[in-house]
């Protein structure tokens, strides 16, 4: 420990910075650190309210004169700040929600509620940059896509580091750490419009994360450069069903130009393959509901991005949503300013969705009809929705979305999936 | 570290406490899990590891403070995400959730149901 974490430990910066260092010391102890090391940045997913003992953490914080010390963002809350009219759950809830969010932005985070800040060009990390961020899909996307090193930094160690700019040497924050241990590659019988779907990546994630567990796999078998947002789409659904918090993509991501050097040029524990059957199981599985009936489309999860509003806006058209069914967009409120500046935000109301920020749709109450069928394109909303928001889901692509609340019922496209 | 006896929870999957368990009840509502329905609350858990969502370390405070806290959980693996929210919990509610770290042969070697004695990071069958 340098002095000045002696220092935070100590007291000598407050009582809150004290809190927060022992957190730190205690993650130290449980990763087998060596010593602590600097970060240039962090994003604090501890702002969602989840019980008084959220608010009771932040309390402790706030009394003890706790402040970050590195740039901060903050993951979603409870409540859409902008739109507060969204919100149909217990008015209770939703204060303490707020109240939490507000707790964050005075320890001095900035106030982007966003589970997608790689997405903001502005705050997002450099290749090799050590880091300390939170909520799974964005650590899954911080290792994997950007090539900036985190751990998985759960609720209370996250604004911890924030606070004392210090986290353990351990884990991801090491290159040897970040080498691929297990090779998933496609099945020959997976067929070519398939592996260039959106629709496959965020089935091919939970199965990711389901043969990975915590290990850091390598997927082989894709066309080069895959975009951003099918790499998110492929970790949120990972970091959904397992507990991965770093992948490969062959040819897209930073440290896996080739599969050797995925592997840091060493053998792989492990090298399995992913047919097309175990796909379409895994497909089927993420929608709970059948039928053609549907009372509402959920996109955003994660956070849409500029791009895909925009895609959003070229499939409808001059088509409007179905007026029996919802059409609700989660993203984030820079995201949406831009969107609002480029003219994109425009077309999109006027085609009747409507777009939440600072929050998503299956951690809160926004969506009239919860119950559902809740038609979505994302792994990730379709694994927790039911669970937590009790939605029964119809899992299908963007596409098929969008063309199914412009119906007001479920419309398929099996051509991808070769028919079946 | 005070002694814990209580009965232990063998989950045949891991568990994400959030998205996983409702903190209100002390219950399995992940809809995907093997065991939905069953109740932590006082339990031993067993699991291989804590996996999924990087909030879970909240829902683990809140059940100590609502009092459905499982009494201790064991793992193959350590786990930074429950280890920090019960570290976190003591501090604000002085009660210790015990997570431990067993040998994965040991740790599937517990039978589900049965009494376990945990004290000064040991496990012992009743």
């Amino acid at each position: 420990m340098s002095s000045r974490d002696r220092e935070l430990l100590d007291g000598t910066h407050g009582d809150g910075a004290a809190f927060a260092m022992r957190l730190v010391v205690r993650a130290a102890e449980v990763t087998r650190a060596r010593q602590l090391i600097d970060i240039t940045r962090a994003h604090v997913d501890s702002c969602l309210y989840h019980g008084e003992a959220t608010l009771d953490f932040v309390q402790r914080l706030t009394d003890g004169h706790a402040r970050v010390s590195v740039p901060t963002t903050l993951n979603v809350g409870a409540v859409d700040l902008l739109h507060p009219e969204l919100f149909r759950g217990d008015p209770g809830v939703a204060d303490r929600g707020r109240l939490l969010m507000n707790r964050y932005r005075a320890l001095g985070a900035r106030p982007t509620f966003t589970c997608a800040p790689y997405q903001l060009l502005d705050v997002r990390p450099s290749l090799g940059e050590q880091v300390a961020w939170g909520e799974s899909n964005a650590i899954a996307f911080c290792n994997s896509v950007l090539g900036a090193k985190t751990n998985r930094y759960g609720d209370f160690l996250d604004i911890a580091a924030a606070i004392t700019g210090r986290v353990p040497e351990a884990g991801l924050h090491l290159t040897e750490a970040r080498r691929a241990t297990v090779v998933l590659r496609l099945a020959d019988d997976l067929p070519a419009a398939l592996r260039d779907a959106d629709v496959v990546f965020p089935v091919l994630g939970i199965v990711l994360g389901r043969r990975a567990g915590s290990a850091v796999a390598a997927i082989d078998g894709l066309a080069a450069n895959q975009s951003e947002d099918r790499l998110k789409a492929l970790g949120a659904a990972a970091a959904s069903s397992g507990s991965v918090a770093m992948f490969h993509v062959v040819g897209s991501t930073p440290e896996a130009p080739t599969l050797g050097d995925a592997l840091q040029h060493q053998a792989p524990e492990r090298v399995e393959l992913i047919r097309l059957a175990e796909l379409r199981a895994v497909r089927d599985e993420l929608s709970t509901a059948s039928g053609d009936r549907l009372t509402a489309v959920s996109l955003g999860t994660p956070h849409a991005s500029l791009s895909e509003l925009e895609r959003y806006a070229a499939m409808l058209a001059d088509r409007r949503v179905h007026p029996d069914v919802e059409c609700l967009v989660s993203t984030g409120r820079d995201v949406m300013a831009e969107a609002s500046a480029q003219g994109i935000l425009g077309r999109l109301r006027q085609a009747g969705v409507e777009l939440a920020v600072d929050t998503c749709s299956y951690i809160t109450p926004l969506l009239r009809n919860a119950a559902g069928p809740v038609m979505t394109d994302s792994g990730k909303w379709a694994y927790y929705a039911p669970g937590n928001i009790g939605a029964s889901v119809i899992f299908g692509s963007s596409a098929e979305c969008i063309h199914s609340a412009v119906a007001g019922r479920v419309v398929r496209d099996m051509r991808p999936w070769g028919g079946a | 570290m005070t002694e814990i006896h209580a009965r232990a929870l063998v989950l045949a999957e891991g568990l994400s406490l959030w998205g996983g368990m409702d903190p209100s009840s002390g219950e399995i509502i992940d809809v995907h899990h093997p065991q939905l329905g069953a109740s932590l609350t006082g339990r031993i858990v067993v699991m291989p590891s804590g996996r999924g969502s990087s909030s879970s370390a909240s829902v683990l405070a809140e059940t100590v403070r609502a009092k459905t806290a499982p009494a201790a959980m064991l793992l193959a693996e350590p786990d930074l995400i429950l280890a920090i929210g019960a570290a976190v919990a003591e501090e604000l509610y002085g009660v210790q959730v015990p997570i431990l770290v067993l040998p994965p042969d040991e740790l599937a070697a517990i039978p589900d149901g049965v009494m376990l004695r945990i004290g000064e990071g040991t496990v012992r069958r009743e």
